[in-house]
């Protein structure tokens, strides 16, 4: 948060069209600088075209989207300079060392001599593979890995940086220590995108932007959109037999969903009050018995699906 | 446990000089949902190996469905189902041709056929895509073909390898529901995943860790279990916390989530008042401080630090 006036990137009414499809319909938002945004949604939802034009590797149909000041379609070169980019796999080269791999993006990004070693020492010691620059990155595990690329992809000093799904499937000591560096450079004012559909990482992020057909269908904080997003109160219902419950629960005027939940159920009322007085009585006359029914906070999963299922776009996405 | 579904004792597996399954002891009640939960590396996939007969451990038993699959590997693959990841479906049949074929490799009647896959197919929403190539199918969509075909022959006990990665969460629900369906008609299911959230939905879990059991038991059970508590700090800068509360007495791990941040302490109605009176004392400011229920990520990363320090 350098107190700079300019939004770091800024985005309005962009469209993009492939033939008759809108992948893009009319998206306006903007990201302070220091700022961590995740951009969540099903799979096909647009959040690959939303970043691909960010990153000026795609025009967009119409709209307008300026990346620290510099318009994307029109000064795309001087954008990619401003941008780094960390993709799933990682793109390392299994077969170069550590330090090998450094200097290679070093040199893809123009990093001048003197400037890469002091990055290339930096990059080395921020991962954590001081001692083990000279292994080969193929003989690394995930987490280091992780954070090699992370020092690939932020050599050149870039003030945007995009994450695609950045630590699905890696252990969550490695996890943790990833996102307290993202942390660190975001209090620098590095503003951080960060595309995913899983919601333990979508929860590391200051706003969240839901995307569904093209669309950007809410967004805030995580505990915002926990606060605003379901019109009632989540229920956690333990009970027995599960199935008859559900039956029973999904076919009740008043429920406006239910769904299983290891041993017990999930259950969004408009009034818990209602609810509580009148569930187990409803439950008990089909022959569930109740232990316990208490209001729970929803989970991001449950606003992604409420606001995404209940669009109908999960269904075919 | 009579009527148990898979009794593993002692199972491991060695490739050359790297343990990748060691000595793993559990037991799954026939009706179960059990989650074999951890990271890339754990050894879930292995595991999922050696109990459906594939491959041969170094050591240790295992009996799935009455079957010893170490002396007997070939008589367990009737009463099983084994999706691993990337089930082989043909992109370029389709829906039905591809549950046609799996029904023919499986011995499956015509008329068994027909009513298994119009059962299977409404329950995965997939009956009105019969017609569609499987290519051409969402990935979420895939992995429920791949589970109707895995289930054409009513196994006992359903071995699933990853069966959400890339799936996005109203599939994943979806993909869920039919597993609970499953069990309510007596199957067994034992499925993996490295999503530490998703094992909040299994009946029971092992928690893996480079091939060691950390922990086993349900979820709601484990969480009751966890030494300390989870107390969460909101604030509008997440950051100052962080730095003003790492290394406090009694705080074991500090953790900045999005608009919040997360702290494990030995002790949380001890402990709060004293970590608002440190953000009092630096100026940092907060909305509030209150304990939260402990995650699954944070039960494993609380057990692997004990597990290293007892190491030690």
């Amino acid at each position: 948060m350098n107190g700079s006036a300019d939004p770091a990137v800024a985005v309005e009414h962009l469209v993009k069209r492939f033939g008759t499809f809108t992948a893009v319909d009319d998206v306006s938002f903007e990201a302070r600088h220091g700022e961590i945004i995740g951009f969540l949604g099903p799979n096909g939802a647009g959040k690959s075209t939303i970043i691909r034009i960010l990153c000026g590797l795609l025009r967009p149909t119409s709209g307008r989207v300026r990346i620290a000041g510099l318009d994307v379609t029109r000064q795309p070169e001087a954008v990619r300079a401003r941008i780094g980019y960390m993709s799933q796999r990682f793109s390392l080269y299994d077969d170069l060392t550590a330090v090998e791999n450094l200097v290679f993006f070093g040199g893809l990004y123009g990093v001048p001599g003197r400037e890469l070693e002091r990055r290339i020492t930096w990059a080395v010691d921020m991962a954590g593979l001081a001692g083990r620059e000279h292994e080969l990155v193929g003989t690394l595990a995930g987490g280091w890995k992780q954070r090699l690329a992370l020092g690939c992809a932020v050599l050149h000093r870039p003030p945007i940086l995009f994450l695609d799904e950045p630590t699905s499937g890696v252990d969550p000591m490695s996890r943790r220590q990833f996102w307290d560096l993202i942390h660190h450079m975001a209090a620098s004012g590095v503003t951080v995108f960060v595309s995913t559909h899983y919601m333990d990482e979508a929860e590391y992020c200051n706003r969240l932007a839901l995307v569904d057909r093209g669309r950007l269908v809410a967004v805030g904080t995580p505990s915002e959109l926990k606060r605003t997003t379901l019109a009632g109160t989540l229920l956690l219902v333990e009970c027995e037999p599960l199935g008859a419950a559900l039956a029973v629960l999904e076919a009740m005027p008043g429920v406006l969903e239910a769904a299983v939940f290891g041993d017990a159920l999930h259950v969004l009322v408009p009034s818990a009050e209602t609810a509580l007085r009148e569930l187990p009585d409803r439950l008990a006359a089909r022959g569930v018995r109740c232990r316990r029914i208490v209001a729970i906070a929803p989970s991001l999963e449950d606003v992604f699906v409420h606001r995404v299922g209940a669009a109908g776009g999960g269904a075919t996405a | 446990m009579p009527d148990a579904a898979v009794v593993v004792v002692g199972l491991t597996k060695r490739f050359g000089g790297t343990t990748a399954v060691d000595a793993l002891s559990f037991t799954v009640g026939a009706g179960e949902i059990f989650g074999l939960v951890g990271p890339d590396g754990a050894g879930k996939t292995t595991t999922m190996r050696m109990l459906t007969g594939v491959m041969t451990p170094t050591a240790g038993s295992a009996m799935v469905a009455g079957c010893d699959v170490v002396r007997d590997p070939e008589a367990v693959k009737h009463r099983i189902s084994y999706m691993p990841q990337g089930f082989g479906l043909y992109e370029d049949l389709t829906v039905d041709e591809n549950i046609r074929f799996y029904a023919d490799v499986f011995g499956l009647g015509r008329a068994a056929r027909e009513e298994r896959a119009q059962r299977l197919l409404g329950a995965s929403g997939l009956t009105r895509f019969r017609d569609r190539l499987a290519g051409q199918l969402s990935g979420g969509m895939k992995k429920k073909l791949g589970l109707s075909c895995a289930l054409l022959h009513t196994p006992r006990v359903v071995f699933l390898d990853e069966p959400t990665t890339g799936v996005d969460p109203v599939s994943r629900r979806d993909f869920w529901r039919i597993l609970y369906e499953l069990v309510a008609e007596g199957v067994t299911v034992l499925v993996s995943t490295a999503y530490l959230d998703e094992a909040e939905r299994c009946h029971r879990l092992a928690l893996l860790h480079q091939g060691r059991l950390l922990l086993c038991d349900a979820p709601a059970r484990l969480k009751a279990a966890m030494p300390g508590a989870v107390v969460q700090v909101g604030s509008p800068r997440p950051d100052a916390v962080r730095d003003a509360l790492r290394g406090a007495p009694g705080v074991s791990s500090v953790l900045v989530a999005g608009d919040s941040v997360h702290l494990v302490v030995d002790d949380a109605e001890r402990r709060m008042p004293e970590l608002r009176a440190r953000l009092h004392a630096v100026a940092v400011p907060f909305t509030d401080v209150a304990p939260v229920a402990p995650t699954i990520e944070d039960l494993f990363v609380a057990s692997v630090r004990a597990s290293s320090q007892g190491a030690r």
